[in-house]
């Protein structure tokens, strides 16, 4: 424990879907707010909403296989005074509705919550088609959207509940794969804010969704190495917390970003601008770069695709390097 | 407004006048002076680039002063090219893009439905070339679905799109047998006849078992004879010469009768 309340990373720890802990937030934001509404494109165990379906069934509505009307007739929820949850895979929302959610949602300005299941190559066996690699991208280059991807299931879950309270257009991408939990319910989350999970002082790694977890795997490796290395939890990319990561550049001088999707426009570009405008140091962008995903077993996935805390310490020893 | 603008679409909004005007004079329980007035019927505008004439008819009806028509499409104007919800009060949605005002439409019936304001009703414009759009049958389906009754969908069958007529650009008929079979009850009417307009929406109210649509046919650039029916001016505005024409056409009834504005 420290002061972010995260469990040892080298203990034993639970592992569980990060979507999972949205199910569970969900049918809570119900609870507190009678306003919180839900709409499933057919995959309503699949996401986790249906946790929140049998609790309200009047509160639910099936929208069937069509991504199009799920985000806009969330639009037209919103507009009644509803905050709606609308969920699918985000292959396929936001993948396949991106214009309905840019007109009707955010040049609308509705606070329609959009969740995307099933994103990364963690998807696993289903193949390229439905790891969802571009989506960060996409959102966040949309004036209102918020961009938020959770690093566990116990943070999906504040997640969640923050986003249910909040008044913006709100997009969450979410793993199919289970996650080991290292959070706790006592650890720090609110939109817009990135957290320093382990300080360090010779090289700031960026972090979102489950590769935070590799990242804290990858820090025990580089003490070794003897290279200190700073972890910042970015679970929200937009609006990006430009405060806390340029005060950990400042320190380090160097920047690695690892994020399970594309590094151009994702996590990894959305730093990069940060870093050319406000303070360039080397930067090394851990991703999927310019490619497809294909079928295999996830864990076999991310280090294939160099997803992983192996990589993240070759990143670290290179960026470390361009320093000099 | 449109010579003024020097762009923006001129036969749409005039096939839409008489439908546009049924609506906020007779049809709609609204009040200009509080357009967020909790009880209010809600128009959805699916064809965004016919907010001309809702813009118009907005004034008339006392929601803006009728001289800020003149700042369409102009930098700073709350009247952008396509309605944009956020900037004048009164409009309901964002559009432009086709295909979303029934989907938006179904988000609305269904949160009065669990708000349990059924006394309330949801009108939604809906062009007819923007059938060519999937969305919209996709909420057509979950519409009929929930047997959303309290909405009222109004098509404006002008046969006309941008390249062409409807029927060779993307054929559209046997339009009333594909809402019939999407589980809708249909209505056709003269849409250019005011008084056909306000029975066939007290009409619809009445029919209960299924959403309404009503198939409004309607000549596009209606009262101006050498706009009437032609395509060419689904998306264009007239020059200063053929304003002046067009508007003496339309404020003599085509020299039947005489204008107070003349």
């Amino acid at each position: 424990m420290n002061d972010m309340h995260l469990l040892d990373i080298n203990g034993e720890l639970q592992a569980e879907p990060i979507r999972k802990g949205f199910g569970r937030g969900l049918k809570k934001a119900g609870e507190l707010d009678v306003n919180v509404v839900a709409a499933c494109a057919d995959l309503t165990d699949s996401t986790q909403m249906s946790l929140f379906k049998e609790a309200f069934p009047d509160r639910f509505v099936e929208i069937g296989v069509a991504e199009q009307n799920l985000v806009t007739v969330g639009s037209g929820l919103a507009a009644m005074g509803k905050i709606p949850f609308v969920s699918s895979y985000a292959a396929f929302s936001p993948g396949r509705n991106w214009e309905q959610i840019r007109t009707t949602i955010c040049l609308n300005d509705r606070p329609v919550k959009i969740i995307g299941s099933h994103a990364g190559v963690s998807v696993g066996p289903d193949g390229a088609t439905h790891q969802m690699l571009e989506d960060i991208a996409i959102m966040r280059v949309l004036p209102n959207m918020v961009v938020i991807a959770p690093g566990d299931s116990v943070e999906a879950e504040k997640a969640t509940l923050a986003m249910a309270r909040d008044r913006r257009p709100n997009y969450m991408r979410l793993a199919r794969e289970a996650t080991p939990v290292f959070t706790t319910p006592d650890t720090p989350f609110a939109i817009g804010q990135a957290y320093v999970y382990v300080p360090g002082t010779d090289v700031t790694i960026c972090a979102t969704g489950a590769m935070t977890y590799q990242a804290m795997l990858a820090v025990e490796q580089l003490y070794k190495d003897n290279i200190h290395a700073e972890v910042i939890h970015v679970p929200t990319i937009k609006p990006l917390d430009a405060e806390t990561i340029l005060a950990s550049v400042r320190k380090t001088g160097c920047v690695i970003t690892i994020e399970e999707g594309q590094a151009a426009g994702g996590l990894g570009g959305a730093i990069a601008e940060l870093l050319g405008d406000e303070y360039p140091v080397p930067l090394h962008r851990i991703g999927m770069k310019d490619r497809f995903g294909e079928s295999g077993e996830p864990d076999e996935l991310l280090h294939y695709f160099g997803l992983d805390a192996k990589h993240i310490r070759l990143a670290a020893h290179h960026v470390v390097e361009r320093k000099k | 407004m449109l010579e003024h603008a020097g762009s923006g679409h001129s036969a749409g909004p005039l096939g839409l006048a008489d439908i546009f005007t049924a609506l906020y004079f007779d049809v709609l329980k609204h009040d200009p002076k509080r357009p967020d007035w909790e009880d209010r019927d809600v128009l959805l505008l699916s064809n965004g680039h016919c907010v001309p004439v809702r813009y118009a008819t907005m004034a008339e009806a006392g929601y803006f002063p009728t001289k800020e028509l003149l700042t369409l499409r102009k930098l700073g104007s709350r009247l952008q090219g396509h309605p944009e919800r956020t900037r004048l009060p009164g409009l309901e949605n964002t559009s432009g893009p086709l295909g979303c005002g029934l989907s938006q439409a179904a988000g609305v019936a269904l949160a009065m439905r669990m708000d349990n304001q059924l006394h309330r009703r949801v009108y939604v414009v809906t062009g007819d070339g923007e059938l060519d759009e999937g969305n919209n049958w996709e909420a057509i389906m979950l519409i009929a679905k929930y047997n959303l009754n309290t909405i009222t969908a109004i098509v404006d069958r002008n046969n006309i799109q941008i390249d062409g007529p409807t029927e060779s650009v993307m054929p559209l008929e046997d339009l009333k047998k594909k809402w019939e079979a999407f589980g809708w009850h249909t209505i056709e009417i003269d849409g250019n006849d005011i008084e056909a307009v306000i029975d066939a929406c007290v009409m619809a109210k009445a029919v209960t078992e299924k959403p309404v649509v009503i198939l409004a046919y309607t000549i596009p650039g209606k009262g101006v004879d050498f706009m009437e029916s032609d395509f060419h001016w689904h998306g264009a505005p007239p020059n200063h010469e053929q304003a002046v024409k067009a508007l003496h056409e339309l404020r003599t009834l085509g020299g039947k009768i005489r204008s107070e504005h003349e």
